[in-house]
């Protein structure tokens, strides 16, 4: 399997914080990775910086061959259309209906007919298990149908690559499940890469077919779930069982 | 002796906190300057960039222009009449009320029109504009645009700026009109004017020049009211405090700037 996207050795900083600190990360073409970390790890940072968000500070951010980091403008724009990304709460236009909200993408880059548009948006719309609400607006949803529709609208212009920022964060156990599984069912059916971060350690073994765990700006650990769980790195092993004492604890107490 | 080493170090870092805030303060105005300054040459740009969003820009001239219609015309109401109150009390005293006229129509057309209606949109349309785009950003819809590749400047800011500069003259045309017959009407059943007079007053002393100038003035303010809007929302961090912040912002900075940049264009125009 070839790499869909590299980042090699990238750093960033805010102002005097030192986010990202020399970070390496391949993802393969197909796979899901996902990276798990504390809040405050610099996980967002790191997706943004992959959409071109943010610009790195140093180091390279190779997406398909292209390294990212060197556009600008109309030529990053149309990069952006290789990826898809469900933000953390949806991040739905407030102003439009849910089917404009899942057929944006096509209403400004297709000549399309609203008809046809309306149509595969409700397409979509039925990929992620929801029908009939084409015509509500958002503040309408609840949080769970916030996100899938959100996920409609990132597949829309079936990207190749996709982005979920922490995709099961303020779900009910069960919406958690349910959004789960259609992250599984969107990678066999669209045969789609994605780069997951979460720090919700169920649905990173569900999802994943690599984990990282990035820690201080750096990625420590990278591997198969089953690998991650019998590690040896005490800070991995008290982040993924989730323990109240242990290296990361005392760090914090140290600064 | 201790105690003396840290009333000393305080007192340094008492000076040197002074002189930080100087400093800040300097550093920010002048980043937020060149921020203001280059998201218009952004939108400059993509004005001709790519084709204009009709819809969008139709809409936010709704917006700015029809939703502002009723505060204009309250706003310009009761300042014309003032006006005609005001000078008719001046004017009295050297047996001029026949002036009245003059005085209301030059002062509504060259300066209040223009003005008041900046002032009014400001606090209207430019807070709603902060709050709008505020919240967009930091509920990550801004973020959103980029990652469904369509710029921000392209899509939310380019036509809210024209909504500005197109409809600020509109309402301030309005203003006038408005604002001169406030004064005509109360002049006529108040202060028993004789209306043949009082309209020749009116408009024997009137330029084209003067609207012109005024609308102008207010296109100038239109720009200021949608750029200040635009740029605090853009800049909004923080959640809902955030959005308080970038609203009372927009308001505050365009305001001031209205008053300034309308002596410089008057001097400028003269």
């Amino acid at each position: 399997m070839d790499t869909i996207i590299e980042l090699i050795d990238v750093h960033k900083s805010f102002n005097t914080k030192q986010v990202l600190r020399g970070l390496n990360l391949k993802i393969l073409r197909g796979e899901s990775m996902v990276v798990v970390g504390g809040s405050g790890s610099g996980k967002s940072v790191l997706m943004k910086i992959v959409i071109g968000l943010l610009k790195p500070d140093m180091g390279k951010v190779i997406v398909e061959g292209e390294e990212i980091n060197k556009l600008s403008g109309r030529n990053l724009n149309n990069f952006r259309k290789k990826f898809g990304m469900l933000f953390q709460g949806g991040a739905l236009f407030d102003s439009l209906s849910v089917w404009e909200n899942v057929g944006f993408a096509l209403l400004e880059h297709t000549d399309l007919s609203k008809e046809e548009i309306r149509a595969k948006a409700s397409e979509k719309l039925d990929m992620v298990g929801l029908q009939g609400i084409e015509d509500l607006m958002p503040s309408e949803l609840s949080g769970g149908m916030k996100k899938r529709v959100a996920l409609a609208r990132a597949i829309a212009m079936e990207p190749d690559i996709l982005l979920y920022d922490e995709p099961t964060t303020g779900l009910d156990p069960i919406m958690a499940d349910v959004i789960n599984e259609l992250i599984l069912h969107m990678k066999k059916s669209l045969n789609i890469s994605s780069l997951t971060i979460t720090h919700d350690m169920k649905s990173a073994y569900k999802i994943a077919d690599r984990m990282a765990m990035l820690f201080e700006g750096r990625i420590i650990q990278v591997g198969i779930p089953e690998k991650l769980q019998i590690t040896s790195n005490p800070i991995v092993y008290q982040f993924i069982t989730g323990s109240a004492r242990g290296p990361i604890t005392d760090k914090n107490y140290q600064r | 002796m201790k105690i003396k080493e840290k009333l000393t170090s305080t007192d340094q870092k008492g000076k040197r906190s002074i002189l930080e805030d100087i400093g800040r303060f300097f550093y920010t105005f002048l980043s937020e300057a060149g921020e203001i300054f280059i998201l218009l040459c952004q939108a400059f740009f993509w004005l001709f960039r790519a084709p204009l969003k009709w819809k969008i820009t139709l809409k936010q001239m709704g917006e700015v222009g029809v939703n502002s219609v009723p505060v204009t015309l309250i706003t310009a109401t009761f300042t014309g009449m003032v006006l005609a109150l005001q000078s008719y009390i001046g004017f009295k005293r050297f047996n001029a009320e026949t002036m009245v006229g003059t005085v209301v129509a030059l002062s509504m057309v060259r300066e209040l029109g223009p003005v008041l209606t900046g002032l009014i949109v400001a606090g209207r349309a430019g807070s709603e504009m902060a709050a709008e785009l505020g919240t967009m950003k930091v509920t990550e819809q801004i973020d959103a645009l980029y990652t469904l590749a369509v710029d921000p400047i392209h899509y939310l800011i380019v036509p809210r700026i024209l909504a500005g500069i197109i409809m600020l003259p509109v309402l301030t045309i309005l203003a006038d009109f408005i604002g001169i017959a406030g004064g005509y009407l109360l002049s006529i059943k108040v202060l028993k004017a004789n209306p043949v007079i009082y309209m020749r007053r009116t408009f024997d002393h009137m330029e084209l020049s003067d609207i012109y100038i005024g609308l102008l003035k207010s296109s100038c303010f239109g720009l200021i009211i949608s750029t200040v809007g635009c740029h605090k929302g853009l800049s909004t961090e923080g959640g809902a405090e955030g959005v308080g912040k970038a609203t009372t912002g927009a308001v505050v900075l365009s305001s001031m700037l209205i008053l300034i940049s309308d002596y410089i264009l008057t001097a400028l125009l003269f």
